[in-house]
């Protein structure tokens, strides 16, 4: 039993050793995990990946900038019931006909311990997080309409991403555990596409991680590509069946890379980037 | 158990509270870090930080309380390959550098030197004018000052085995030492929120509701009503001058909260001072200004005004016709100031500044006469002041 709720990375997904403690960590508290990081670094696969190596069932909220955080909890449909009350249906004289569960209800009380995600926290109203509080530290909550206490009947494993456009309260932050998800380095790039594109030739892997590091290197960069880009980048490569050696000759007869548009997504840094490749063709051509 | 640690972090400015300090305690209680440092440093990082600014400060603060728990490892300094160093060092040193390095008595030289104190030095090292650490003035080491130097402890991929996690320091980008973050700001920026129902009718209006059910006998009669919206109505106009580039990161962190705070809000750009023309980009300021005169027609007076810029210029720029730094201004652009003040009655100057230095400036006492002095700092006492003045 102990040994299946650690987690360790999957046969999909490469977790580094430093978020692999602070999963565990927040599995064995039973604290909610707050996720940050780059966008396209894996924050909201990790929430499937955790749910899927431990098995346990996954509940998943997606936060927009109109949820509130009584969404989580119920909803009372008011209009439902006074339309039935119009028909003389029979359920008009049972209010909790009329209560829509939340995902956080659903969370509470499931039949197996579930992970818990919702994501992108930073879009919803500057005190979405506030208002849930008391729910995520205690995970109970009142329905009024019903006079009901709702208790979870086992912790839920919570995790939420965030994409830092907006700055969280700190009573929030103090209940949480915290990990910031830093853009791979090279050696744990090669494991990532190891793991999704397992027969790929290493020459072709290597010229491409050149150009893609050099891509994030490169000054002024409005976004840089991420992860999740490149894997895509990569599989269009493979998609075109390009010849081996298309990426090393790009910088003397094409100025940017092939397909480069998986990877740089802003107009303005595709002019920047053929500036660049420009001004080095040419002092390559003076020497 | 680790309160020192605890204070440490405290005084280095990383908000850690008693709450999660106890959370640490009692995840080390139930076995999360298995006793090893490293997966302990990974706990306590994940438990006591809790946004990627403090993260390098966490890292050095940890150097510093725990320095003497990682023997046992291989130290770095004397597993390092003879050619790697030279490597390193050839694309660590400037010209200038390698002059230096001549005047000691050439390279190889300086790398015999090393070779050997790396022989003598068994373990780590901070400090001191010697022996091989960090922060120290000897020629090698990690952060050190000697023009000399060599810097060992920095290269991620190479040695990884080797060097301590916190050493690496991989978070020293995302420490920026701001005082206001865009969480206060908005929070300040609320003061101006001003409620009003209208545009499409989507919510359930059900006080109504049940009074017109009732008058239409008992049958249902559903009103609606809008959703209620924030309607204030903004116009930033923000000062895109050279002697603004001091600000620009609060001037940045300001737009972005006001960005998403006001659904209207409408942004233009001048150079010190108004004058006849704004723009929104500024890379066709030249292009594609808008005149001042359009503007005062295009948006009605209810909108509120909010002046960015740092005032500091040479008065004539205000008070002279011709005075503007970039091209000829028939009118002063004192008059323009006062012709916008007057169509827009709401109007508040923030200004980055330090408010102690004002009074050294003519042009920032101009404007805030001009300005009926309803000018204030870009803080967020100074935020809060500006909006209740307008609100």
């Amino acid at each position: 039993m102990k040994k299946q709720t650690k987690f360790q990375g999957t046969d999909t997904y490469v977790a580094t050793e430093d978020l692999m403690v602070a999963v565990n960590a927040a599995i064995t508290l039973e604290r909610p995990l707050l996720i940050k990081g780059e966008p396209g670094t894996g924050k909201t696969v990790l929430a499937h990946e955790v749910a899927g190596s431990i098995r346990a069932p996954l509940i998943e909220w997606h936060i927009k900038s109109t949820t509130k955080a009584q969404h989580g909890l119920y909803e009372y449909d008011a209009v439902k019931r006074l339309r039935d009350s119009q028909l003389g249906d029979e359920r008009v004289h049972e209010i909790s006909n009329y209560i829509v569960r939340g995902k956080l209800w659903d969370a509470f009380t499931a039949k197996a311990r579930p992970v818990l995600l919702i994501d992108e926290i930073d879009k919803a109203d500057i005190e979405f997080p506030n208002d849930l509080l008391l729910e995520l530290d205690r995970m109970e909550f009142f329905v009024y309409e019903t006079q009901q206490r709702i208790v979870a009947k086992q912790r839920p494993i919570v995790i939420i991403t965030s994409n830092n456009e907006k700055e969280l309260p700190d009573a929030f932050l103090r209940r949480c555990f915290f990990h910031y998800i830093s853009f791979p380095d090279e050696n744990t790039m090669r494991a990532i596409i190891d793991v999704h594109f397992p027969d790929l030739t290493g020459f072709l892997v290597r010229d491409a991680l050149k150009i893609f590091y050099e891509l994030r290197d490169t000054p002024g960069i409005k976004k840089p590509p991420s992860t999740s880009e490149f894997l895509d980048w990569l599989k269009l490569l493979l998609a075109e069946d390009l010849p081996a050696d298309a990426l090393r000759d790009s910088d003397t007869k094409k100025l940017i890379p092939p397909l480069h548009g998986a990877l740089l997504k802003n107009e303005q840094d595709v002019q920047l980037f053929e500036q660049l490749a420009f001004i080095a063709r040419r002092e390559k051509s003076k020497t | 158990m680790f309160i020192r640690f605890f204070f440490e972090l405290k005084n280095a400015g990383i908000p850690v509270s008693l709450r999660e300090h106890l959370t640490l305690l009692e995840a080390m209680s139930r076995n999360v870090a298995c006793y090893e440092v490293t997966k302990f440093y990974y706990l306590s990082r994940s438990a006591l930080v809790k946004d990627e600014r403090y993260l390098d400060r966490f890292d050095r603060v940890f150097s510093q309380c725990f320095q003497g728990l990682e023997g046992g490892s291989e130290d770095i300094e004397t597993s390092l390959p003879e050619e790697w160093l030279a490597k390193l060092a050839e694309l660590h040193l400037t010209e200038e550098e390698k002059a230096e390095i001549e005047r000691m008595g050439g390279f190889e030289k300086l790398m015999e030197t090393l070779k050997k104190r790396l022989e003598q030095q068994k373990g780590r090292h901070q400090g001191g004018s010697k022996w091989i650490g960090t922060a120290g003035t000897s020629p090698y080491g990690a952060y050190g000052y000697n023009p000399q130097g060599i810097r060992i402890g920095q290269d991620k991929s190479r040695h990884r085995r080797a060097v301590k996690v916190w050493d690496r320091r991989e978070y020293r980008n995302l420490d920026d030492t701001i005082e206001i973050g865009t969480r206060n700001i908005k929070v300040a920026l609320r003061r101006l929120r001003r409620f009003t129902r209208d545009g499409a009718a989507s919510e359930l209006d059900l006080p109504k509701t049940i009074k017109s059910t009732a008058q239409n006998g008992g049958y249902l009669d559903i009103q609606m009503v809008p959703e209620r919206r924030n309607a204030v109505k903004v116009l930033l106009f923000l000062d895109a001058g050279g002697s603004m580039d001091d600000h620009v990161k609060v001037c940045e962190e300001l737009f972005s909260a006001a960005r998403s705070e006001f659904k209207n809000l409408e942004f233009f750009y001048f150079h010190n001072c108004l004058y006849e023309g704004v723009w929104r980009d500024n890379k066709r300021r030249h292009s594609e200004s808008l005149s001042t005169l359009e503007l005062l027609r295009s948006y009605p007076s209810d909108y509120k005004v909010i002046f960015v810029g740092d005032a500091t210029m040479s008065p004539y720029e205000i008070t002279y016709p011709g005075g503007s730094v970039e091209h000829w201004n028939e009118e002063p652009g004192g008059v323009w100031m006062q012709r916008l003040l007057s169509a827009y009655p709401s109007a508040v100057w923030l200004n980055p500044q330090g408010r102690r230095t004002w009074d050294y400036y003519d042009s920032i006492r101009i404007m805030r006469e001009i300005m009926g002095n309803r000018m204030y700092s870009l803080t967020i006492e100074g935020l809060d002041e500006a909006m209740r003045a307008i609100s």
